[in-house]
């Protein structure tokens, strides 16, 4: 499915500001993989997920996606393969555009855009039925404006927006964190249905370890730029909080130095 | 009285011709967000292309209106390619094109400064000449036509899947970018469209007047957010009178049109009450600041309302 090849991202490179994110990533994703990804502040995980999803150009290295070398693809090409959620709310959606205009342009993704009709009449029951199924009553808003929605549901639609034309593969990179916890877990419980319904291959960053052990069926841990633990199926299930702080500890030698996962533990 | 009344009609049509030029001042400001300050130099290149097309060419007047708004699509794209291709911000790349399109502008022209169409016919002097209207009537009638077609051309194109792309890019770039659009195109397209509607309205008003200048667009751009604010306060008005929020793309649009009417009544009566003409740019200008920065004021100065020391006393 994804597979990462010795990725590396130096910003700023030559400049006193230069800053390795990235220390040549290996990673390899099956087909239905849930993924999720934990780490400290800066360890370079919303920086391995731009460069999957093309934002910023990487140094060396390879990035495919069912075998075809999407390295060197512009961002909006990638998108084709690629459905992502923001942590802001605010990003993922256009305020001023309607609930199903915002789907009409989601269910369009990677597709080439023409002159015909921006929303077709006969879609508007396919987003109606996939609105119902957030259960967040937005089925009957379809043409309000993004704007007036809260952050909590404007992240669901955005969930929904990745995920309406099935994506090989959906990047969530911290997706809650901007969320009030009831909220947060509201939608984290969608990530998880949705995930599983539609067999998506998912990765999935989190500040809270709890999350990253309770969902999906791996979880790896980045630390300076590096992936320093790998771990899936049954293992990854009988984890506590406690041995990934100790894990943490072991391989990097340092205390876990993220306030807010301190806080999620 | 009837002289002031044939000055009013005369600003209503030279409203509404230049009401083409704020639905393209529109389409970038409110749509996508960009201050294009091609705008004033593709005004400008409209009119010139079109006089220079009749004068010299003896061009049916109608197919001039075509290739000047054809002329502002290059223009509109030459600034595209400078903000989205060599990422030079919008707003210089459209000053770069506007200040080269001077230059341009008079080459067009043979290196004059103003060509007079003086008896040649024109669409407008042609309607007049059939219906028996004067050249206002005549421009009132023809501006109306054209911009309720445009109007009508761009209500369609922007509900389109590459219209809706466009506006898109315009909210938000991130979020359509991660649904597989090339953002850059987008402004491309905007910026192209936008400008071809500036250069349609400049050859629309140089065969109102029967002549072009070279510095017929200049100011175009403060002209046309005044008319955007004029209009946007008209439909609120309009929709808290009558039939609740008017929000529809097509009213929006119709609303500049309006905008620009009202804008250029405005600018009649000052006039009539004694304004200079040499004035009349401050006076714009003033406005638009003005009408700009209320919202700013007005929130400032709210929260300075509401704010107290103690803070409310609050029991629960
Ligand atoms: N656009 C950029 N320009 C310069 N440096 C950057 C840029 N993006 C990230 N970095 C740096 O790269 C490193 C990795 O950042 P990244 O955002 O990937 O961390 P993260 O693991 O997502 O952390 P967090 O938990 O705080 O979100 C950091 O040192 C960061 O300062
Ligand atoms: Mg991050």
């Amino acid at each position: 499915m994804l597979t990462i090849t010795n990725v590396r991202k130096t910003f700023n490179k030559g400049t006193v500001n230069e800053k390795k994110a990235l220390c040549g990533i290996n990673l390899h994703l099956n087909p239905g993989d849930f993924v999720t990804v934990i780490g400290g502040n800066g360890a370079g995980k919303s920086t391995m997920l731009n460069m999957i999803a093309g934002v910023y150009p990487i140094d060396s290295g390879k990035i495919e996606i069912d075998g075809v070398n999407i390295s060197r693809e512009p961002e909006y090409k990638r998108a084709q393969y690629i459905g992502r959620v923001f942590q802001d709310p605010m990003r993922g959606t256009a305020a001023g555009m309607e609930i199903q205009e915002n789907l009409a342009l989601a269910l369009r993704r990677g597709q080439s855009r023409g002159l015909s009709w921006g929303i077709k009449a006969n879609e508007k029951d396919f987003y109606r039925e996939s609105l119902t199924r957030l259960g967040l009553g937005l089925q009957t808003r379809m043409s309000s404006k993004v704007g007036l929605l809260s952050g909590g549901q404007r992240q669901a639609l955005t969930l929904l927006m990745a995920t309406l034309e099935k994506p090989k593969l959906l990047l969530l990179d911290e997706h809650t964190a901007a969320l009030d916890p009831k909220t947060a877990k509201k939608v984290l419980e969608l990530t998880d249905e949705i995930v599983k319904e539609r067999e998506l291959t998912t990765l999935m960053v989190t500040h809270n370890m709890k999350d990253a052990i309770q969902l999906g069926n791996r979880l790896i841990m980045m630390h300076e730029g590096r992936i320093i633990y790998d771990v899936a199926g049954e293992e990854k299930k009988s984890l506590h909080v406690d041995d990934l702080l100790k894990k943490f500890e072991e391989a990097s030698g340092e205390e876990f130095a993220n306030d807010r996962m301190m806080l999620a533990k | 009285m009837s002289g002031i009344f044939i000055a009013l009609q005369g600003a209503v049509a030279q409203g509404i011709l230049w009401g083409v030029m704020v639905l393209g001042v529109y389409i970038t400001y409110r749509l996508l967000n960009i201050a294009d300050l091609t705008v004033d130099g593709s005004f400008a290149l409209g009119g010139c292309v079109c006089a220079t097309l009749i004068i010299n060419f003896n061009m049916n007047p109608a197919l001039a209106l075509v290739i000047a708004a054809l002329a502002g699509m290059l223009a509109g794209a030459v600034t595209g390619f400078l903000h989205t291709v060599l990422e030079i911000p919008a707003i210089l790349a459209g000053i770069l094109t506007q200040i080269s399109l001077w230059s341009v502008n008079l080459r067009i022209m043979s290196g004059k400064s103003n060509i007079p169409l003086l008896k040649l016919q024109t669409l407008i002097s042609g309607v007049g000449d059939l219906f028996g209207l004067s050249q206002a009537q005549a421009s009132i009638i023809v501006g109306v036509l054209i911009a309720v077609l445009m109007v009508m051309v761009l209500y369609w194109f922007f509900g389109t899947e590459i219209g809706s792309a466009i506006r898109a890019t315009g909210y938000n770039e991130d979020m359509i970018r991660a649904l597989g659009v090339n953002t850059g195109k987008m402004k491309l397209f905007g910026l192209m469209i936008s400008n071809s509607l500036v250069s349609l309205s400049g050859a629309l008003v140089c065969q109102h007047q029967k002549y072009a200048d070279i510095n017929m667009g200049r100011g175009a751009i403060v002209i046309g957010l005044a008319a955007i604010v004029i209009g946007e306060v008209l439909l609120g008005v309009a929709g808290s009178l009558f039939v609740g929020k008017l929000e529809n793309f097509a009213f929006r649009l119709l609303a500049v049109v309006l905008g620009s009417a009202v804008y250029f009544l405005i600018r009649a009566i000052v006039l009539q009450l004694g304004l200079k003409t040499n004035d009349m740019n401050l006076f714009t200008a003033v406005f638009v600041a003005l009408a700009l920065s209320i919202p700013v004021l007005t929130a400032k100065w709210r929260a300075k309302q509401a704010y107290s020391e103690t803070g409310e006393e609050d029991d629960t």
